[in-house]
């Protein structure tokens, strides 16, 4: 992307173009209906209030209103120590809470200047992957569900309950882990649980082609999404969207590959990005499809993990944090890391005292929300449900 | 005083019929359940209501007839209490022409397709005026995809019922089973190949649309508009609406199993009991033919529902007036040709 191009980040007002069809639409028909979809509507996936204004099933702009849920993550985190900031970013994005500590630690290590072992690095990508396995579960089970396909919905948190039960015997959380510390992890892994993964690992093998045939394929669900909700690469740039959204536009962009840390250059892995299979680039399909290969991906680099630490001498995976954090380096530092759902920055403040000056999180799901108001004119209500499943928002990262 | 028994007559059929669709769609609750459970890895209910939960449905009737009656300040109060008594209306009134059994029917009206046809379409009517008057946008959306959802299918429904009627010359329900009668081979669907064939599958896809079930199933899309026409409903008012949903399955399967699958008939003679020797047991057995034949297709459209996601609604009436509606038509040419030239 050119510096020149022009970034164009309001949510607010629609663009002046829809103003004007909106002026001569009212001049011909009257006032289009005003419709609030949310905040408890089951297709937005929380709290999300989108305001919209529609001629019969046609939506004319469609306007996302946020706040929900907001808990001032920004603000307490201020007031709390270093290490008390880790479980409350669990709460950002509830289910893929290991990536979120992930980000942040890293952020404070880098910040610190605290080395950890291989093998804390390993376990790390390990259950980082294993928890970006059961977020695109959700996220693609719950799409069905948006687009009328109850089955693939309880297939996939069937299996996404194997890996929260194996979750559960790593660190006693199912959902919200507070399992990556700084400078290590809570808990060693537990004797036979790499075993348990082994296992887990060749019940998976069949079930992604199990949701190719039950879902991915079916030709009422590829109409559905075929030629969607189109959002190309310039505009996924322009607003900011990361991660499985602009890889479905076909931009190769990972930070695993292109900014790697915890070791991930040396996994062997590739990128899937959409191609325009079914329509265009970029349409719901691919965004939706990335996302599947996304997962037999994140199933090889467990794989290779997993093999990694059965060979690896054990350690103390405690050995390296640090007993306490009241005087720490003064500077700033960002850090961004590979979520499940695009680029989770964190720009850490430190004034060199026990607790963050100032925190910001860049949170990918907010980014992806702000291009709603511009996908949106055009589209029918149940495309509505299409693009906001196909984005992969969660409300507790959106509003935080 | 003949008409005085007549009339006695008539209302115990009434009441007969008011069990049997109540039972009928008892049943088919249950079975929802159990085969949306089967689908997906589940047992569905196993604890409460005895052997596999068969009366966890009697327990959620008895909780919808003593929920509390919600009639939002909002709505057009008469049209809202009046809506779900028309749809269950429709429904009921369907029941009189289709033939249970060799002389289990209400009457046997020499115009009984074209009327049971005509009554399903009250449905629509209900459908809307529960959708305008709960005076709520989202089942203002569900009222109009519904009339325009079911408006339009039935004319495919309508003209694949066309064929059956060619063939057997005759609107008369009975008529159209009789001619079905001696082995499954006699069936409409199979004496005709592969007109009557065609015709069938039109039906049944055309009829899911009119009953609304996936992945027909706009009108009430809870992912999209909540619950359409019927967001503002509670209780026994939405109970109503249910029971209606169910009987309607049964309902267009029955008429799918009369006009193409032998109606009561069984698949080889030597599963029936001949009229000479006893016209009861002939009934009975007729009867229990008929209602499993019906709901093996109930169980069909349940299977259908819990594996294929929704249409859109271009989509929905594209299939409708671009593939349904030609094949139907060119359906209808040549089974004429054939008939005529027979």
């Amino acid at each position: 992307m050119s510096e020149k191009q022009e970034l164009n980040l309001s949510i607010g007002p629609a663009p002046e173009k829809i103003q004007k069809a909106l002026q001569d639409y009212e001049y011909a028909h009257g006032e289009p209906m005003k419709v609030q979809m949310g905040p408890q509507h089951p297709a937005t996936h929380g709290v999300l209030r989108v305001e919209l204004e529609t001629d019969g099933e046609m939506i004319l702009t469609g306007t996302p209103h946020i706040g929900y849920l907001h808990r001032c993550f920004e603000k307490v985190c201020e007031n709390m120590t270093w290490v008390q900031v880790v479980p409350y970013t669990d709460r950002l994005d509830y289910v893929s809470s290991m990536n979120n500590n992930l980000a942040y630690v890293l952020g404070c290590e880098k910040l610190f200047e605290i080395e950890v072992s291989e093998r804390v690095q390993t376990i790390r990508v390990l259950v980082s992957e294993l928890n970006r396995l059961t977020n695109h579960m959700l996220a693609i089970g719950a799409y069905g569900l948006d687009i009328g396909a109850w089955t693939p919905f309880l297939f996939l948190i069937q299996e996404r309950e194997h890996v929260l039960d194996l979750f559960e015997e790593l660190c006693g959380g199912r959902l919200l882990y507070n399992y990556i510390w700084i400078g290590g992890l809570s808990h060693d892994i537990p004797d036979g649980w790499l075993g348990k993964v082994r296992d887990y690992l060749s019940y998976m093998k069949g079930k992604i082609e199990e949701l190719n045939t039950l879902l991915s394929f079916n030709k009422i669900f590829i109409e559905r999404l075929a030629n969607v909700a189109v959002i190309p690469a310039d505009v996924c740039i322009q607003y900011g969207l990361t991660g499985p959204n602009l890889r479905g536009a076909g931009v190769k962009w990972d930070l695993r590959k292109d900014e790697p840390y915890s070791g991930y250059e040396t996994y062997d892995f590739e990128i899937p990005v959409g191609t325009g299979e079914f329509g265009t680039v970029g349409d719901c399909f691919d965004r939706y499809i990335v996302r599947v290969r996304e997962m037999e991906q994140s199933l090889r680099i467990i794989e290779q993990a997993t093999e990694r630490l059965e060979k690896m001498p054990g350690d103390d995976v405690k050995a390296n944090i640090p007993k306490r954090l009241t005087k720490v380096n003064k500077g700033e530092v960002y850090f961004r890391t590979e979520h499940p759902k695009g680029e989770l920055g964190f720009y850490i403040v430190s004034n060199g005292k026990g607790k963050p000056y100032r925190l910001k999180c860049r949170a990918p799901s907010f980014c992806s929300l702000s291009v709603m108001s511009k996908i949106a004119p055009g589209l029918l209500i149940a495309d509505m449900v299409a693009l906001i499943g196909s984005i992969d928002i969660v409300l507790g990262e959106v509003d935080r | 005083m003949n008409e005085w028994i007549a009339l006695l007559l008539s209302v115990v059929y009434v009441i007969g019929i008011m069990g049997f669709v109540s039972v009928i769609a008892l049943i088919a609750v249950w079975l929802e359940r159990k085969v949306s459970a089967h689908i997906q890895d589940r047992l569905g209910p196993m604890e409460t209501g005895g052997w596999h939960g068969w009366s966890q449905t009697i327990a959620d009737a008895i909780k919808l007839l003593l929920k509390e009656d919600i009639i939002p300040d909002a709505a057009d109060k008469p049209l809202f209490k009046m809506a779900p008594y028309i749809v269950f209306a429709g429904t009921m009134a369907s029941f009189a022409v289709l033939p249970l059994s060799a002389n289990l029917i209400g009457t046997d009206l020499n115009i009984g397709i074209y009327y049971l046809v005509a009554v399903s379409s009250l449905i629509v009517v209900g459908l809307l005026m529960a959708g305008w008057a709960s005076n709520n946008k989202w089942a203002l959306y569900g009222a109009m995809r519904a009339a325009a959802q079911m408006v339009s299918y039935e004319i495919p429904v309508m003209l694949s019922l066309l064929v059956p009627i060619m063939i057997a010359q005759s609107m008369s329900m009975q008529t159209l089973v009789s001619i079905q009668a001696g082995g499954f081979w006699n069936w409409t669907v199979f004496s005709h190949l592969p007109f009557a064939f065609i015709a069938f599958v039109i039906y049944y896809w055309a009829s899911l649309a009119e009953v609304n079930r996936t992945p027909f199933d706009l009108p009430e899309g809870e992912s999209e508009i909540v619950a359409g026409y019927s967001v503002e409903y509670s209780g026994m008012r939405f109970a109503m609406f249910f029971l209606a949903e169910f009987a309607n399955m049964f309902v267009v399967s029955a008429v799918a199993v009369t006009v193409f699958l032998g109606g009561w008939h069984a698949p080889f003679t030597f599963l029936e009991v001949p009229v000479e020797t006893n016209p009861i047991l002939h009934a009975v057995i007729g009867l229990g033919w008929f209602a499993s034949k019906s709901m093996l297709l109930v169980i069909s459209q349940m299977w259908l529902r819990w594996t294929l996601p929704r249409l859109r609604v271009d989509q929905l009436m594209h299939v409708c007036w671009k593939v349904f509606l030609p094949f139907s038509f060119a359906n209808i040419l040549l089974v004429s040709l054939w008939i005529a030239l027979k």
